[in-house]
């Protein structure tokens, strides 16, 4: 194992976190204080508790999981794209690296990315709400496995896209739809019998009912369901990856 | 020679035990001043010569002592640092790259590739690099093979590609150490420093690359293969879009680095620049080594000469005796040229003279040219 490697590519890739700290950190943070006041007291001071818990409380694990996804993609999918895009990514492809150093490198700064904001979102979320957090350990479990799994996901998209069109394509027409229709800002059980059966084939809805289960013990599927989706998500995006690096598809002629 | 360098740094020294008219020899341990000195020395001599076992000697061959490591000196003639053996290259729409390349790059030695457009040599340099697959044969560099140990063989070699393809927003001294992590060396600054004084890029370290000029940019690029400490140096089209003091500035970068042990792959657009450098020349064309040579061979073999003849008056055609030589008229009708080849049995300079002398034309001086390389490239490219 090229350890060196490794970190080169992961610290060179935090560097550029901390080069771009304002879209990076600052404005995701924006944004989902705009959520809050938005969803969390103009619309949600009309809605009484979900399940037990308080509207703006109930929403704060969606908006959580909403940044870790939209973010985690983002990330390693520019994080890839780019050396493509300007050519540097010679240098990785002629480095005496595995494909699995490359992808530790990339995939694990993408993922302490988004798990940094993450844990920044649940801080600023419990300016506005009361925050409690009932298996801490399963809620990191939940956020890690989701972060690492979708920056595998952005890693891929990295590698299919061809232009920033692309680039952008996937997230902005299947994640985040996904995600607002995942149970983000309501529970399944709000929805009438036959979208509450259509929404259970998102699977966004597996990984916010565990994350929220971690919070509250409020969940819309049972959490060994949860996991297993999650775990069955980033298999599939390993089995993906070993392709591509055994194919070279659209990295190396 | 290095092998014995080493060996004589482990405690050993090589010691002539040959008869007559044979050339073998053995490495003596002293065993006063290092006990593991034989293991090492071995070990060394195997790894050099990329065999698994010495041949031992026959014992009645040598005189041999005990704490003797015998074998054939012959061997020590180094193998090729790069090996690239029927090397094709195809790709999905059925485009033949590359086709049967067979090539063996000499350690230590500056090799110019030489090719027209298109002809394959970013290809084959992509290949032996590893950012390319190869469709069929096999590569082996410092005799590890590329696909099955290719973390042996990349670490070996550093590769500056023709485009400029750099990290704009990092700081040179970011982007170079980058390259040495990423190879898997641990941090040495001492060493990128020593690089970037080298390339006159020290006083830069700290500017980010978008601000740095194109001639910069390229010995970033340099810098940043170096960084590693490579034993192969690929320089893809080094020079392109230089100036010519920036080129030559190149040029002396080069050598000190080919003084220094490492072995350079050069491929050009410009003559000069293989005439310059390389001790030897390889010409590709569609995807075909067409030859390989050393350069002062390829001039010797394949130059012509040309012979300018200054006659003491002016000549307004030339006579019909003189047609069998081809002569070319100057313009102004006082010079005469004639091409010849120096490998020929002869050169035809005697009877040509001679018969100018017949047809009345005298001449008042004369002075040789000898084709450049460039006049030979055209030529092999353009051969059907």
């Amino acid at each position: 194992m090229n350890y060196r490697a490794i970190r080169a590519i992961y610290l060179f890739e935090m560097a550029r976190t901390w080069r771009t700290l304002l879209q990076s950190i600052v404005s995701p943070v924006v944004s989902t204080s705009l959520y809050f006041v938005v969803f969390g007291a103009a619309i949600g001071s009309r809605i009484t508790e979900v399940e037990g818990v308080s509207y703006g409380t109930f929403i704060v694990p969606g908006l959580v999981m909403l940044s870790v996804l939209t973010q985690s993609i983002a990330n390693a999918s520019f994080g890839i794209y780019f050396p493509k895009f300007v050519g540097t990514i010679y240098e990785i492809l002629s480095a005496p690296v595995s494909y699995i150093e490359i992808v530790i490198g990339y995939v694990g700064a993408a993922a302490t990315k988004s798990i940094i904001l993450g844990v920044i979102i649940m801080a600023t979320a419990a300016l506005f709400v009361p925050l409690h957090i009932l298996h801490p350990v399963w809620m990191l479990t939940f956020l890690v496995l989701t972060a690492v799994t979708f920056s595998l996901f952005g890693f891929i998209i990295g590698i299919w896209a061809d232009g920033f069109e692309k680039l952008q394509m996937i997230p902005m027409l299947v994640v985040t739809p996904l995600t607002f229709l995942g149970g983000s800002f309501y529970s399944v059980d709000m929805l009438p019998p036959a979208w509450r059966t259509i929404t259970l084939l998102n699977p966004v809805v597996y990984l916010i009912s565990g994350f929220r289960w971690s919070f509250y013990e409020i969940a819309d599927v049972s959490v060994g369901l949860s996991l297993g989706m999650t775990i069955g998500f980033l298999a599939i995006c390993m089995v993906l990856v070993w392709w591509i690096f055994r194919t070279g598809y659209r990295l190396k002629n | 020679m290095a092998v014995v360098r080493v060996i004589r740094t482990c405690g050993s020294e090589i010691v002539d035990v040959s008869r007559a008219g044979e050339n073998k020899c053995a490495a003596k341990a002293s065993f006063a001043r290092n006990r593991f000195a034989i293991p090492i020395a071995e070990q060394v001599i195997r790894s050099y010569l990329s065999v698994p076992t010495l041949p031992r000697l026959d014992p009645a061959d040598a005189p041999l002592r005990r704490g003797q490591i015998p074998f054939n000196t012959a061997m020590l003639a180094p193998p090729p640092i790069i090996s690239v053996s029927h090397l094709s290259k195809i790709y999905g729409s059925g485009f033949k790259a590359l086709n049967n390349i067979n090539l063996d790059i000499r350690r230590g030695e500056i090799f110019a590739l030489l090719g027209p457009n298109g002809a394959g040599k970013t290809t084959l340099i992509s290949i032996i690099c590893g950012i390319a697959n190869l469709s069929e044969g096999s590569v082996t560099v410092g005799g590890h093979d590329i696909v099955r140990d290719y973390r042996a063989a990349r670490s070996l070699i550093g590769l500056v590609p023709q485009e400029l393809h750099t990290d704009s927003f990092e700081t040179v001294w970011a982007t170079v150490s980058f390259s040495r992590g990423l190879f898997g060396k641990p941090k040495n600054p001492a060493h990128i420093e020593k690089v970037l004084k080298d390339l006159s890029l020290w006083d830069k370290k700290d500017s980010k690359i978008i601000t740095l000029s194109g001639g910069m940019k390229r010995r970033v690029m340099i810098a940043k293969a170096l960084s590693h400490e490579p034993q192969i140096l690929f320089l893809d089209e080094p020079t392109a879009g230089v100036d010519v003091e920036l080129r030559k500035g190149m040029w002396d970068v080069v050598r000190t680095l080919q003084a220094s042990g490492v072995t350079i792959i050069l491929t050009t657009h410009y003559i000069q620049e293989a005439e310059e450098m390389a001790d030897r020349i390889g010409v590709i064309n569609k995807g075909e080594i067409i030859l390989v040579e050393d350069k002062a061979g390829l001039m010797q073999k394949l130059g012509k000469k040309h012979l300018k003849l200054y006659l003491q008056g002016k000549v307004d055609a030339l006579p019909a005796s003189l047609a069998a030589y081809n002569l070319e008229l100057s313009d102004d009708g006082r010079a005469v040229i004639y091409d010849y080849d120096t490998k020929g049995e002869r050169t035809g300079i005697t009877s040509l003279l001679s018969d100018l002398r017949n047809a009345g034309i005298h001449i008042s001086d004369l002075d040789t040219t000898q084709s450049s390389l460039e006049d030979i490239f055209v030529s092999l490219v353009k051969a059907p």
